[in-house]
């Protein structure tokens, strides 16, 4: 039993607010990861739950207890840091012993408890050694063993992987997902990189200045984004905007992107919009994904129009091209050998099946 | 490869620029001239010294060349450390320093710890402070400090004035504070998290500081055992003024007032007794130095 809860949580720095009440409840053996832009107040609100912070106001109960005034050490969790803090003149045992140590485990235990994170790490062989001979990906997998040897109810990861480079860090992610599953503690994971959240999370909680935007699962923010933030956050290429009108002719809804072009919006999703007929302020939020060359057979749902290229952008597997749609810059996504060429003009189709329609004064996705 | 190329003969007019290895070998060869001018003037005294103390009075004031020695005679040395209280002042040098040492590393130690981690209100100005004080010369505090020993004696009938241990009260007014500034310097440049994650691996504030702060600042700790020691050694104001019997006298003031008889200056053992007064910090020095490596907190973070 370890689940987290967060009530209500604020954080002041003078007159800053750095977290603005925030709620959130974490279950036992979840990994759960804070996503969000730098100054959003997810580090903040990690360290929170560490015990290195104060709260301002607000609860924090780890496994049912309030923990507000409990030091960390208290608490019963266990951290990883990004710049890895490990003890400079300790070897790696004793690095991740020193909690053991301090709280009087017997020799034996300690021993046993350190053999079996260096095995689940696969830091056996590099026991002996100073932190300074070790690379940053050995180094980061000592920092997790430190953790995983205390056994603590939590595991708090600061931006672990951000100092290692991109081959690592997709190595070091795959590691961290492979420990979780074999001891299933508890995990709170800080990152500002969106692919590390969706690959690694159970549930994912978007931040921005200091409020959650959604929470969910990977799946569920990619495809049922609440706000414009999660739309544009989640998603690599991020999601095209593009300014838009509802027009209602004899019951049927159209988009109206430019004087030429207008998109009739498939009647599934009709019914959704209908209110939103008068609203001047719309954004068409479309994946780029979701915007690729017209074939000979279209989808119900699928609206061709014609682009003229700005760039195009091979990648081997898809071509990513940019072309203006009412004003904006807009990526789309198509077959390398749909014929895309810098300049050139291309017949491309809309899915609209997959569109999200975004209210620009409040944000929200309707 | 530049280099080989650059070095290398070729046909047709020289090239204008001028290869780093030859810009690196003037460099080089600066350094050496400006290094043997150091050592010279560094070491020219220590070696009239040496040549002194091996002669005889006499010598001494023969009108010869005085970088020679014609009769060398171990005399000074015999005389000064068998005679002429000289193992009082060295014993009393010893005594003192140490005990100064051992005192202003236990008050400077925890108090850059303090000043430097736990933010408590006032600490910046408390850090700035406590170099401010060391600032003061030490010529403008003798009198008020022989002041106050004489109004503590008024007060309690304790005398302190003219007592060897006088100079544990005084000579840390001088060390304290750099030695505290010393070690802010060090504790601050150790990296935040190290003291969070020994906080969250259930270490208390004390812990923290002895099995983690230590050991990781342990050069910074050595250059303010060295400086402690230094000051208190060479110290001759203070004890020049707050000393006066023989039996309490340190070796710096014991040297100039026993070997100095009026207008007689007894030159072979003023520089025989300056000569082994040099050795107590040249050998610490010497042994501490293999201690003192820099960098050691590498590996800690990304570094």
């Amino acid at each position: 039993m370890a689940e987290v809860k967060l009530r209500k949580i604020v954080k002041r720095y003078d007159d800053v607010e750095a977290v603005r009440g925030i709620d959130l409840e974490i279950a036992d053996h979840e990994f759960v990861v804070l996503v969000g832009p730098s100054g959003c107040g997810k580090s903040t609100t990690l360290r929170m739950i560490a015990g290195l912070e104060d709260i301002t106001s607000g609860e924090i109960s780890i496994a049912g207890d309030v923990v507000n005034d409990v030091p960390p050490k208290d608490r019963d969790i266990a951290m990883v840091f990004q710049n890895y803090a490990l003890y400079p003149h300790m070897t790696v045992a004793q690095n991740m012993s020193f909690g053991l140590r301090l709280k009087r485990y017997p020799k034996k235990e300690i021993k046993q408890r350190v053999d079996e994170a260096a095995r689940i790490l696969d830091i056996a062989e590099l026991l002996d050694r100073k932190p300074k001979a070790l690379s940053g990906g050995q180094r980061q997998r000592v920092a997790m063993g430190r953790a995983i040897v205390r056994n603590p109810k939590v595991f708090l990861f600061d931006e672990p992987l951000s100092n290692l480079d991109a081959k690592l860090r997709v190595q070091m992610r795959t590691e961290i997902k492979k420990v979780h599953q074999q001891v299933r503690t508890t995990t709170v994971y800080v990152t500002h990189d969106q692919v590390e959240a969706m690959t690694l999370a159970d549930r994912v909680v978007v931040m921005n200045q200091g409020v959650i935007e959604q929470v969910g699962t990977p799946q569920e923010l990619y495809h049922a984004p609440k706000t414009r933030f999660v739309a544009g956050f989640i998603g690599s290429p991020a999601m095209n905007f593009i300014p838009c009108r509802i027009e209602e002719t004899s019951g049927a809804l159209n988009l109206r992107l430019t004087d030429a072009l207008t998109l009739p919006i498939p009647a599934a999703r009709a019914d959704r919009y209908r209110g939103h007929a008068r609203n001047g302020k719309l954004l068409l939020g479309l994946r780029p994904e979701h915007l690729t060359e017209a074939g000979p057979h279209l989808e119900p749902g699928r609206v061709p129009f014609e682009a003229n290229l700005d760039v195009t952008e091979p990648m081997g597997m898809e071509t990513l091209v940019y072309f203006p749609l009412n004003g904006t810059q807009v990526c789309g996504r198509v077959n390398p050998n749909a014929g895309a060429r810098d300049g050139a003009a291309l017949r491309m189709a809309a899915d609209l099946n997959n569109m999200h329609l975004i209210d620009e004064a409040t944000g929200r996705v309707i | 490869m530049a280099v080989a190329a650059a070095a290398s003969p070729r046909t047709g007019p020289r090239p204008r620029y001028r290869s780093m290895s030859r810009d690196r070998k003037w460099a080089l060869r600066w350094s050496y001239f400006f290094l043997c001018l150091f050592v010279v003037f560094f070491l020219l005294p220590p070696i009239y010294m040496l040549i002194t103390s091996l002669k005889t009075s006499a010598e001494i004031s023969a009108a010869t060349n005085p970088w020679w020695v014609f009769h060398p005679t171990l005399d000074n040395y015999r005389e000064l450390l068998f005679s002429n209280n000289y193992q009082v002042y060295f014993l009393n040098s010893v005594i003192v320093s140490i005990i100064v040492v051992v005192t202003t590393m236990l008050i400077s130690v925890p108090a850059a710890f303090a000043l430097s981690r736990m933010r408590f209100w006032g600490s910046a100005t408390l850090a700035t402070g406590v170099f401010l004080t060391y600032l003061i010369p030490d010529t403008l505090l003798f009198l008020p400090l022989f002041k106050m020993f004489v109004t503590f004696n008024d007060w309690t009938g304790i005398q302190l004035i003219n007592k060897w241990y006088v100079l544990l009260i005084v000579y840390p007014t001088l060390t304290v504070p750099f030695c505290t500034w010393i070690m802010i310097g060090y504790f601050a440049s150790i990296p935040k998290e190290l003291d969070e994650a020994a906080l969250i691996d259930g270490a208390g504030w004390l812990q923290t500081l002895t099995k983690i702060f230590i050991p990781v600042a342990l050069p910074g700790l050595i250059a303010a055992t060295i400086f402690a020691f230094t000051v208190s050694w060479a110290q001759f104001l203070y004890p020049l003024a707050f000393t006066t019997s023989t039996e309490q006298l340190v070796l710096p003031v014991g040297i100039i007032t026993s070997l100095i008889k009026g207008d007689v200056f007894n030159w072979g053992q003023i520089m025989t007794g300056a000569l082994l007064g040099a050795a107590p910090p040249l050998i610490i020095y010497a042994f501490l130095m293999d201690y003192y490596i820099a960098g050691l907190t590498a590996g800690a973070t990304k570094g």
